[in-house]
């Protein structure tokens, strides 16, 4: 099986998917390709430049309350929403991402210095009258609206725009990772020494992928925005999730294609199986999903910290394409 | 005038206690250089340990403190001895991805067994004060904070002037150097990592005394402890001390002076400029 039949099988089956699934399967699917995607535009940073960002979550939450705001106060519809998050995220990255390389913060330095700028963002955004503060920020909905461009409408709409966000990103990172950009990119992850003597700009590489990584997330942020309807600083902007949006992308493969798309489905069938289970024991049990994403990380950390997908490609004969 | 005194007073007597939570971290970095993700997990396990056997027992916490790190100990030693170890030379965001999974499987078992609520451990003492000259300290804050300097003093002492504390200090030092002369590095590592997590142990009852334990505060702590080590300077153990009372004391004026819930703000702030402008520290050496 080659890559590009096993991905143009994968789309076919998910774009008629709705038709063959209930709500809550639908729903579920909704989940793993919004972590698909966000696993996808981290893994431009971390698995591609090898800068560990753990702070994803800024960028998601920047996303979603700039275009939620638009959206509240101005009625200007998400997909045009989406400009300004986009812009004001990848200007947070582009900060972050400059004063770190400048001065010469590596490594889990680099990554204290994201989680240092969420958490700081997280307790502005707690006392920032006018988003709500820590009573948090909610979109107005009306029932039976529905637009494709301003996101409004049932959960199928909210499906294949998850699944358009996806899969585009998936293209985009396959397409940067055959340019110029894209080998200068692994030759840093690998050594950032050696590519800075054969002559890679290590400076701008590293910024460009920032700044590919945050605006993507951010467009994350804003489908989260418009798909909940409600966002606190406590939640969006939490350490708790940028560690969810890495989970996948790890799991699956660091710097593949595929892995956070693989990762994303097997994390998240494991975390919604093991919540259904319990509950048909009649067990409430909060922490028992993340113990068993606990547990895989641990799992492939040990056995297998090239990821799942590296591994399965390995069985389906499948070229390094993936 | 003089409640600044006693809002000072009071930062600096919690600061002591984030700094021996901090120089655990610090130990196991200097030694095993390994980044202990789970550190604030380790800590808050502490705290409902000392929980725990305050409600069984009804004992005061810090009677309890010895049972509490040696228990820590052998967590740490057996963490290191059969999941650190052989991530030794790997890469390091491997090691980090290691014990992220640590943290998170510790965070939300913790979640499981004990659930979200806070939990208090009351003492007798707890509403007592001290005076001291013009200031007014909380009983509570004293005892924890003489606490920390007494196992930070012992710790420094078993560093400098017994065998196998300057054994530990040679595989920190030179660690090639170590292997030629015949020390056991690996045990030694484990000893190393063993011995962080008793601090862990230690500043967890200790910090019980002054904070209700809730899995949550894990997370916070885990962060607390990288802002203080790397304020301090990794690796140095004065560093750690007054990286907690720098800490400690601004979040206590941040608390008084703005908002408690803004305290915070100032850490990260400081951690943000601190790894920008000194990234080895305010006390380490250059690299």
């Amino acid at each position: 099986m080659s890559a590009r039949n096993l991905l143009l099988g994968l789309l076919a089956l998910l774009v008629v998917a709705p038709a063959l699934v209930g709500a809550y399967p639908l729903a579920v699917l909704i989940l793993i390709l919004h972590y698909a995607y966000l696993g996808i535009a981290w893994n431009v940073m971390m698995g591609f430049a090898g800068l560990l960002s753990l702070g994803h979550t800024l960028y998601v939450g920047l996303g979603a309350y700039v275009a939620a705001a638009l959206y509240a106060s101005f009625g200007l519809p998400a997909l045009l929403g989406a400009i300004p998050a986009a812009i004001v995220a990848t200007l947070a990255g582009l900060g972050i991402g400059a004063l770190g390389f400048r001065f010469r913060v590596n490594g889990v330095y680099f990554a204290l210095l994201t989680i240092a700028f969420a958490e700081f963002t997280r307790i502005l955004f707690d006392h920032m009258g006018w988003t709500g503060g820590s009573s948090g920020f909610f979109l107005p909905v009306e029932h039976g609206q529905v637009s494709p461009v301003a996101l409004r409408g049932p959960p199928i709409l909210f499906y294949y725009v998850a699944l358009a966000m996806a899969a585009g990103g998936f293209m985009l990172a396959r397409s940067l990772m055959r340019t110029r950009l894209g080998y200068a990119w692994l030759a840093i992850r690998e050594d950032p020494d050696s590519a800075a003597a054969s002559g890679v700009d290590v400076f701008r590489a590293r910024m460009a992928a920032v700044a590919v990584s945050s605006a993507l997330t951010s467009l994350g942020g804003v489908f989260y925005a418009f798909y909940y309807n409600n966002m606190y600083p406590e939640q969006i902007f939490s350490m708790a999730r940028s560690i969810e949006i890495i989970l996948a992308p790890i799991i699956g493969g660091l710097g593949t294609l595929f892995g956070p798309v693989l990762g994303s489905f097997v994390l998240t069938l494991l975390g919604e199986g093991t919540t259904g289970l319990l509950e048909h024991l009649g067990l409430a049990a909060p922490g028992a999903k993340q113990v068993i994403y606990g547990v895989a990380l641990l799992v492939i950390v040990t056995v297998q910290p090239a990821g799942l997908w590296p591994w399965l490609a390995k069985r389906l004969r499948i070229g390094r394409d993936g | 005038m003089t409640v600044y005194l006693d809002i000072v007073a009071s930062g600096v007597l919690t600061g002591l206690v984030y700094g021996l939570m901090a120089l655990g971290l610090s130990v196991i970095f200097g030694v095993v250089r390994v980044v202990n993700f789970a550190h604030g997990e380790l800590t808050v396990a502490a705290m409902y340990m000392a929980w725990v056997l305050a409600g069984s027992l009804g004992v005061d916490p810090i009677l309890t403190l010895p049972l509490i790190a040696a228990a820590l100990f052998a967590v740490g030693y057996a963490l290191q001895r059969h999941l650190v170890e052989p991530f030794i030379g790997r890469p390091e965001h491997e090691q980090f991805m290691l014990l992220l999974a640590v943290s998170i499987i510790m965070l939300n078992g913790l979640l499981l067994a004990f659930g979200p609520d806070a939990r208090h451990v009351p003492v007798d003492y707890a509403y007592d004060s001290i005076e001291l000259g013009p200031m007014l300290l909380d009983t509570v804050r004293v005892y924890a904070a003489a606490a920390a300097v007494a196992l930070a003093l012992g710790l420094y002492l078993f560093f400098r002037f017994t065998d196998l504390g300057t054994a530990i200090r040679a595989c920190a030092d030179n660690l090639l150097g170590a292997q030629v002369v015949g020390l056991d590095v690996r045990r030694l590592y484990a000893l190393a990592f063993g011995l962080g997590c008793a601090l862990v142990g230690a500043s967890g009852t200790l910090m019980v005394l002054m904070r209700d334990a809730t899995p949550i505060l894990a997370v916070q702590l885990t962060l607390l402890a990288f802002i203080v080590v790397i304020i301090g300077g990794l690796g140095s153990m004065a560093g750690a001390l007054v990286g907690g009372v720098l800490i400690g004391v601004s979040e206590a004026l941040a608390g008084f002076v703005l908002m408690p819930s803004l305290k915070s703000l100032f850490s990260y702030g400081l951690l943000i400029l601190v790894l920008l402008l000194r990234p080895e520290g305010l006390m380490g050496r250059r690299a």
